[in-house]
């Protein structure tokens, strides 16, 4: 044996320094596959945040408006709007008369008439602030960047330095774009139709695939005999978990539109498709918190004389009702982000009202995000962005109470 | 004796009838399940025989041209080879093999992390940031691909001299193997810890480092549950309708160039049945041809990729 | 440097030199102690066998030889073990170059779902003993030779190694652990999976490899001890509570819970 080398460290097994640097390496490799992927995660959400938080807020523009042009007026503020526009931009040429009007957004006159309702009589003139169009929007929220002006005319551009030199451009919160339904325009769309449309399907589909899963999973778990049918049964529902969304919304538009007549658009069918399609989620999450449930509490309770039902009833289902909600939660959550299966029935029309019952057309928040996203228009793509958030932050909120639910479960048992 | 029975019953008649009312409303609701197959199998079947009355079987599944539109006018409802699916299954196999090729190793190598190496705190921060990947909605997915993804793809195809369609089968590929990394992470993760100790100590007890022990022992014995994994997350991708529909092509292309537009089988069903069209049209049908295609797909990719990842955890048992 | 010239240190050291010193050894899982310091000698090229009732700390203890113990987390080990006289807890010392020296085989037979080969080439290829085929080859046969298995397998060296009996499994992994040439063997109630068939296989060729290596057993078994091992330490509660040569120790104990342990009455 050599004395200066110790024979139990890597000098003495000739490779084993390079093994440990392999070692390090594939360590690495591993750390940098989570890594990568959850910075793909950032990337996606961060993208979308920056591309989105412009929906929620709109420009505005400061106008000038005489008295005696509100005085000698007569017709409808819409009218009252166009002249206030020609009166601001001086616009004398025929070209330019349209292209001042198309300065101020869609709904401007209501901004209008709310200010000058607020103001009571006035004399001399005096500023109120109206929305701008989506193309000045755009360019405005662009910190007037070239790039982004290349819809607006030259006179258009001209007048927007104008305003911006004068100070009289802001931007304020949107709120029509919580309370709108959709539009054609984009400075008037909103989500408040979509949001409404998910809410009511998510309630349908809460009611029915809520009853139904714990029901099933209750027979399954509690008093199924293990025999062929009950492991066909099993095979089903676990099988079911698996089939594509979109093969639901198929099923719904055979059955549900085509045999039974429901209303197409509707969140009533909406909401029973996606119950269809979450109801194996909540029957598995259903009966492994039925499972977590000693078997010791059945047996207390019918050693003391309950039947069966009385026993699953008062004392295993309480038990198990924290679990089985937490897995309600999650599969609504994943049916409020799911579109697929609504195109197919139906969901997907261009719908300016807020649905007022199950029985309306609608449309949900993904659907809304499907359709915007088509339009080439660059507001919209904002507008885009801006429903993915609010849909994001819904899906987080979910999914936050079904941890946290989870959490306080654990610490019971 | 006789006393004590007619003072204790131990028949309680009018609750057998309120429980057997309880336990057959609890059977009923287990069995929608069943009806929902039902529904499906039959919904799918009955409207695909319908189809096939009017379009050959064979054509329509070894047919290389797929043009819808044409058969929208009543003289060309017979024409041959419109509706031949075999472009659309090859588009849909072309993505879903790219998505796999990203979300294979990023999962596997993310779930050997997180199983091996990974301290108990840190897996419990990074195994459910990387559920989050799953929990996002696939029309965010589809959105960020078609503004995001493959705009930049197409950038670089342009920097490098590639001539890279908008709608890249390349660009619907990643972004939907990055949405299925947790699915082959999950399941990797619970094939690995499935492997038992004894064959790492094995390898260990022999000198070996502990990636080697991975590399040489854990993973290839892993590799059978891995292998059924991704056959669970391939019918996902298959399945996946937003991603493909918001960054895939509409045009059926035979091809397997990932940097050509094509199209998909989800993509059709979608494009088929959104508009307005009379129900009864060969159109329409087709969808549902295409539907019941998908449905087998997915259901036997399930079938053998649980019977593969239950076959390996029960060898381990 | 081939590995059959490698001479291990054990094979110029006079035969009643100690191979390994275990000095106070202690361990504790997470503050729980499982050894309340140990101190044993093991002789070069004898058998050691460890006995004890269930949970008494010898397998702890056989773990500790080879630094498996580091594979849990929680587990805290103090004192000194030294082989040939460097000490395995040196905070310089790499535990694959331990390991590669003190080999271990375990209690329920873990062949590799790999072929009867590649079992048994792994050790020589992940530390490099081979320069080529034919001198891997070599050292397949020759480890499956002295695990008493070549015969059995030689026509099938690429069939799966979890193929086959569970006795032939044992040997398969008691040959996987020869090929890289430890100076010690450690083996964990390497017979408790085995029938008695199986197991007088093991135990003849644990006498045979004596000849060149240092091997510990650790066995709930008294009368496998007795048939196998030259030396015995008797564990209780993690104490060592009494070593010596084993015809002494089974004959006349002189600890009374020693005594009580062979006579049967506790275990």
């Amino acid at each position: 044996m050599t004395d200066n080398i110790h024979p139990l460290t890597r000098a003495a097994l000739p490779g084993l320094t390079q093994r440990y640097a392999s070692e390090k390496r594939f360590r690495l490799i591993g750390l940098s596959a989570v890594v990568l992927s959850l910075s793909f995660l950032v990337f996606l959400i961060g993208g979308i945040a920056f591309r989105g938080m412009g929906a929620f807020v709109q420009t505005e523009m400061q106008i000038e408006v005489s008295a005696e042009t509100v005085e000698n007026h007569t017709g409808s503020s819409f009218a009252l709007m166009r002249k206030i526009s020609l009166e601001n931009f001086e616009a004398s040429a025929r070209s330019e008369r349209r292209l001042s009007v198309s300065m101020v957004g869609e709904g401007a006159d209501e901004d209008l008439e709310n200010a000058l309702a607020d103001l009571g009589s006035f004399s001399g003139t005096a500023r109120v602030w109206v929305r701008a169009s989506d193309d000045i929007d755009v360019a405005w929220k662009a910190d007037l960047d070239p790039e982004m002006m290349t819809t607006l005319r030259p006179k258009q551009v001209e007048w927007l330095q104008a305003l911006a030199n004068e100070d009289r451009l802001r931007t304020s919160f949107n709120t029509g774009f919580f309370t709108n339904g959709d539009s054609r325009e984009a400075e008037r769309a909103g989500i408040g139709g979509a949001f409404v449309g998910s809410l009511l399907t998510l309630s349908v589909c809460l009611l029915l695939s809520f009853a139904v899963g714990i029901l099933a999973a209750i027979y399954l778990e509690e008093f199924a005999v293990k025999n062929k049918f009950t492991a066909f049964l099993e095979v089903n529902i676990n099988n079911l978990a698996t089939v594509p969304s979109i093969i639901f919304g198929l099923l719904g538009l055979a059955v549900f539109l085509n045999v039974f007549g429901l209303p197409r658009s509707s969140s009533l069918v909406g909401g029973m498709v996606l119950a269809l399609m979450t109801l194996p989620t909540i029957i598995i999450a259903s009966r492994v918190s039925l499972q977590a449930v000693p078997p010791s509490i059945r047996e207390a309770a019918l050693g003391l004389g309950a039947t069966r039902v009385q026993a699953v009833f008062h004392h295993v289902l309480p038990l198990a009702l924290p679990g089985m909600l937490t897995g309600t939660i999650l599969g609504m959550a994943r049916a409020l982000g799911e579109t697929a299966p609504l195109l197919m029935i139906g969901m997907v029309a261009f719908i300016a009202d807020v649905p007022g019952g199950f029985t309306d057309p609608a449309t949900a928040l993904p659907v809304q995000v499907y359709l915007w996203s088509d339009i080439p228009e660059r507001a919209f793509a904002e507008k885009t962005s801006g429903a993915i958030l609010v849909l994001l932050v819904f899906l987080l909120l979910m999914n936050l109470t079904a941890i946290i639910m989870r959490k306080k479960l654990e610490k019971k048992w | 004796m006789a006393d004590v029975k007619s003072q204790v019953s131990l028949t309680r008649p009018n609750s057998k009838l309120r429980e057997q009312a309880i336990k057959v409303s609890l059977m009923a609701s287990s069995m929608i399940a069943v009806l929902v197959t039902i529904g499906i199998v039959f919904s799918l079947a009955v409207e695909a025989l319908r189809f096939f009355s009017e379009v050959n079987v064979f054509d329509f599944l070894f047919g290389s041209e797929w043009s819808p539109q044409t058969a929208m006018r009543a003289d060309q409802v017979a024409s041959k080879g419109a509706f031949g699916a075999l472009p659309l299954l090859a588009g849909t196999f072309l993505i879903s093999i790219i998505a796999l090729m990203v979300a294979a190793p990023f999962g596997i190598y993310s779930a050997v992390y997180l199983a091996e190496y990974a301290s108990s705190k840190r897996r419990a921060v990074l195994k459910p940031a990387l559920e989050i990947l799953a929990g996002v909605p696939t029309v965010v997915y589809g959105f960020f691909a078609a503004i995001v993804i493959a705009p930049a793809i197409r950038g670089w195809g342009q920097a490098i001299g590639l001539d890279i369609a908008s709608e890249s089968a390349l660009a619907a590929g990643l972004v939907m193997g990055v949405m299925i990394i947790p699915l082959v992470s999950s399941i990797s993760d619970d094939v690995i810890t499935a492997v038992p100790s004894a064959l790492r100590e094995g390898s260990v007890g022999l000198g070996a480092t502990k990636s080697e022990t991975i590399r040489r022992v854990v993973l290839p014995a892993a590799l059978p549950g891995i292998a059924g994994g991704l056959m669970l997350a391939a019918s996902r991708a298959v399945g996946e309708t937003m991603i493909v529909v918001m960054a895939a092509g509409l045009a059926a292309n035979l091809t397997f160039n990932p940097l050509e537009a094509v199209t998909t089988v989800t993509v059709q069903i979608v494009m088929l049945l959104t508009g307005d069209q009379e129900f009864d049209s060969t159109k329409t049908l087709a969808a549902f041809a295409l539907g019941l295609a998908l449905f087998v797909i997915t259901l036997v990719f399930n079938i053998i990729g649980n019977m593969i990842v239950n076959r390996f955890k029960e060898a381990y048992d | 440097m081939t590995v059959t010239e490698k001479k291990t240190a054990d094979q110029q050291a006079p035969a009643e030199e100690p191979k390994i010193v275990a000095t106070n050894v202690k361990v504790s899982y997470g503050g729980r102690d499982a050894l309340h310091g140990i101190d044993l000698e093991i002789v070069a090229r004898k058998v050691t066998a460890l006995i004890g009732p269930s949970g008494c700390g010898k397998t702890t203890f056989l773990r500790c030889i080879n630094r498996m113990n580091d594979l849990i987390p929680v587990a805290e080990v103090t004192g000194s073990i030294t082989l040939d006289g460097n000490n395995i807890y040196a905070p310089e010392v790499d535990v694959e170059v331990l390991r590669r020296h003190v080999g271990m085989v375990f209690q329920k037979p873990n062949p590799f779902p790999k072929s009867i080969y590649d079992n048994v080439a792994y050790g020589p290829r992940i530390h490099g003993l081979a320069s080529n085929k034919q001198e891997l080859d070599k050292i397949v046969e020759k480890s499956l030779r002295r695990a008493g298995l070549w015969d059995e397998v030689s026509d099938r060296l690429e069939a799966p190694g979890t193929g086959l009996s569970g006795g032939q499994q044992q040997r398969l992994c008691i040959a996987r652990a020869i090929a890289i040439e430890p100076a010690v063997i450690l083996m964990d109630e390497p017979c408790s999976a085995l029938d008695p068939i199986a197991t007088a296989k093991i135990e003849e060729l644990i006498h045979e490899l004596k000849e060149r290596y240092t091997i510990v057993i650790v066995t709930h078994s008294m009368q496998q001890a007795a048939r196998v091992s030259d030396y015995t330490a008797f564990f209780h509660l993690g104490d060592l509570v009494e070593k010596g040569e084993t015809e002494a120790l089974f004959t006349n104990p002189k600890d009374e819970r020693t005594e009580a342990y062979i006579s049967g009455r506790i275990g």
